[in-house]
Order: C-alpha cells, then sequence, then structure tokens
C-alpha cells in the first residue's frame, strides 16, 4: 500500500483518538460532520468515476496528449485553465482526475494550470465574491490568481 | 479557548459541493440529475461501442479503489478540523497580526480550516474591516483556497512529492507577491501600513 495512504489514514485515525480523549460530543459532530459531506459529495465523485472511465475507454492517449502535453505548448495550459477557472470540481477528486490526465498523457504544466485556477478562481462565485469583497478586490485577486496560475504552470513544466 | 456559537451561514458546508453558494440549503437534486445524465450517456455509448467498455471498466475501477483509500481519512480529518478549529479564532489571530510573522500566520492559519472558498469571504471581509493588512487577507483567502492541509496531503498521494513541493512552494512565492501587489494597488477596508 501507498505510504501517503497509510499516513492519511492513521493521521484520521490518531485524530479521531485524540478528539474522543478530549470531547466525545464534539468528536461524533466531526464524524458526522464527515459523513453529511462524503454524502454531498457522492454524486460529483460517481460523475469523476464514469467520466474518468469513459475518458480512459474511448480517448486513445495519443489524443489526450496531443491536446493537453507537452507538445500542446501554452494552448495545453490555456485551455487547462479555462477549465479550471470555470469548473467547480471538489479539490479531493481534482487531484485524482488530473493524476489520471497526467497518466494518459497529459503534461505536468497542463495539471498544475488546471489545480492551481480549480481552487484560485471562481467564475461562478464571482458575483459572491463581488457582493462581499468589492469589485476592485475580486478583479485584482482573480487576474492575478490566473497570472499565478500560469507562471506556476510553466515553471513547473520547464524543472518536472 | 474561545469557541463562540457559530452563526455563519455555510459553516456545515465542506470541502467544494458542486453548489452555487446563495442559497442557505442546497437541493442534492441537481447533482443526482446530473448523475443520471451522465450515466445514462455511459450507457448508450458503452452499449453501442461494446468493444470500449472493458478499458472503460478498468479505468472506472481503479479510479474508485485509489479514491476509496483515502476518502473516508480526509473527510474525518476535515471534520476534526471544522470542530476544532473555529473561525472566530482565526480571525482573532489574524485581526492584529504585523509584520513578517503576520505574513506567514496568514499562510499558516489559511491552510488549517476547511471548506470551500466562499466560506472564507465573508471572514476575509470582516478581517479587513476590523483593520487586517490587505496582504494578509489575500494570503488568507489563496492558501485557504489551494494549499490547504487536507488537500494537500491528497495532491501528495496522487501527484507525488515532487509536483506536490513544487507547487506548495510556488504557490507560496508568487501568492505573497500577489499580497502585497494587491496592497499597494488600493485600500480595501481601513487597513493601516504596518513595519
Amino acid at each position: 500500500m501507498n505510504i501517503t495512504v497509510i499516513f492519511i489514514n492513521a493521521a484520521a485515525l490518531l485524530g479521531l483518538i485524540i478528539s474522543f480523549s478530549r470531547n466525545k460530543e464534539k468528536s461524533m459532530k466531526a464524524l458526522k460532520m464527515a459523513l453529511k459531506s462524503t454524502f454531498k459529495m457522492a454524486p460529483a465523485i460517481l460523475i469523476l468515476l464514469i467520466l474518468v472511465g469513459l475518458m480512459m475507454g474511448f480517448f486513445k492517449p495519443e489524443t489526450i496528449s496531443r491536446l493537453l502535453g507537452e507538445q500542446s505548448g501554452i494552448y495545453g495550459i490555456v485551455l487547462a485553465s479555462i477549465a479550471g477557472s470555470i469548473l467547480m470540481i471538489p479539490s479531493l477528486i481534482a487531484f485524482p482526475l488530473t493524476a489520471s490526465i497526467v497518466d494518459s498523457g497529459a503534461s505536468i504544466a497542463v495539471a498544475a494550470a488546471f489545480i492551481t485556477t480549480l481552487t484560485m478562481i471562481g467564475f461562478v462565485t464571482l458575483p459572491i465574491e463581488i457582493k462581499i469583497m468589492g469589485r476592485k478586490f475580486t478583479y485584482l485577486r482573480n487576474g492575478l490568481s490566473l497570472v499565478v496560475a500560469v507562471v506556476i504552470a510553466l515553471i513547473m513544466g520547464v524543472i518536472l | 479557548m474561545m469557541e463562540n456559537k457559530e452563526m455563519k451561514p455555510g459553516k456545515g458546508g465542506q470541502q467544494g459541493q458542486m453548489m452555487k453558494p446563495g442559497m442557505k440549503k442546497q437541493k442534492p437534486l441537481k447533482g443526482i440529475l446530473f448523475l443520471a445524465l451522465v450515466l445514462t450517456a455511459a450507457v448508450v455509448l458503452l452499449v453501442l461501442y461494446p468493444e470500449n467498455r472493458e478499458p472503460t471498466y478498468k479505468a472506472s475501477w481503479s479510479f474508485f479503489v485509489e479514491i476509496i483509500q483515502i476518502l473516508p481519512g480526509v473527510m474525518v480529518l476535515m471534520g476534526l478540523f471544522s470542530v476544532w478549529v473555529k473561525n472566530e479564532t482565526v480571525i482573532k489571530y489574524l485581526g492584529h497580526s504585523s509584520g513578517i510573522s503576520g505574513l506567514a500566520l496568514a499562510f499558516f492559519l489559511g491552510m488549517i480550516p476547511t471548506g470551500p472558498l466562499y466560506v472564507a469571504f465573508p471572514l476575509a471581509a470582516s478581517l479587513l474591516k476590523k483593520g487586517a493588512r490587505t496582504a494578509n487577507v489575500v494570503i488568507f483567502l489563496s492558501a485557504w483556497a489551494c494549499i490547504k492541509l487536507p488537500q494537500e496531503l491528497v495532491e501528495l498521494r496522487f501527484l507525488g512529492l515532487k509536483f506536490m513541493a513544487l507547487r506548495l512552494g510556488l504557490t507560496v512565492v508568487l501568492v505573497l507577491f500577489m499580497g502585497l501587489f494587491i496592497e499597494k494597488a488600493g485600500k480595501f477596508g481601513e487597513s493601516s501600513v504596518s513595519d
């Protein structure tokens, strides 16, 4: 078994033990929240399970690597950044999704651009951000986050 | 430990659901509808192209196995975080921190809580109102968005140590510049310059 898997589960178990020894009520609440958010996320996870299966089953790795691989260059990064800015995928499943795209030929730069835009930029939540944080702040933060994402992608593409 | 009763809307909301954040209570209907749509499309495709069935099942299955190994653990960790780390505590510490240690604290405090980014907006707004430094608030929001701790564990698992560490490092450096830049670009709230 992978060492990170062991680490995550050990940390969860240890956290639970400490939590329960301090406050039973709070710990039960934490478990309930964990269960609730798992159910909330279940449809999204199932959708991705199906989509990843279809993607691997129907697209040849060559197609994916042509669109998102090394030779896609800046277009691949732009494509990934647009997708990442618009889509709202829970980051928890965004990582395995990205990993499977990388496995089938997408470049590291594309993966980094996708993850960073996905988490930092919320196209769908722009109206809420404007309402709460103001127009100027929102545009500055989202615009600069896009720049940051592309820079991260380019540097990671060169190094890795 | 300060533990005020939590009244913020969306507090129960865990790590990014696919939902419109405006509404108080989200119906899972949309997700299930979308799932049904995708499932139907998949069934149609697989009936029409039986030769693609095998690789599709295999890919879905291995994806499922990978996710199920970490999902319960990560969910429990996030539940524990949100029960033990109150948003009020975060605001209290970040509200009057300054200088380099303030910037570092902003990163650290942003990495701890859980929940989608839009849950952090009201926190950020009240931080600005309380006179927190703009750079700190930008850093806090960005850390919340893309380098949260449970999230980094998942990244480590699926994309490897090199990818995770490099993206984390680059994010910290660039977000720091971004925070300072936005601070220079304008006054948000009544933030005063600190040394």
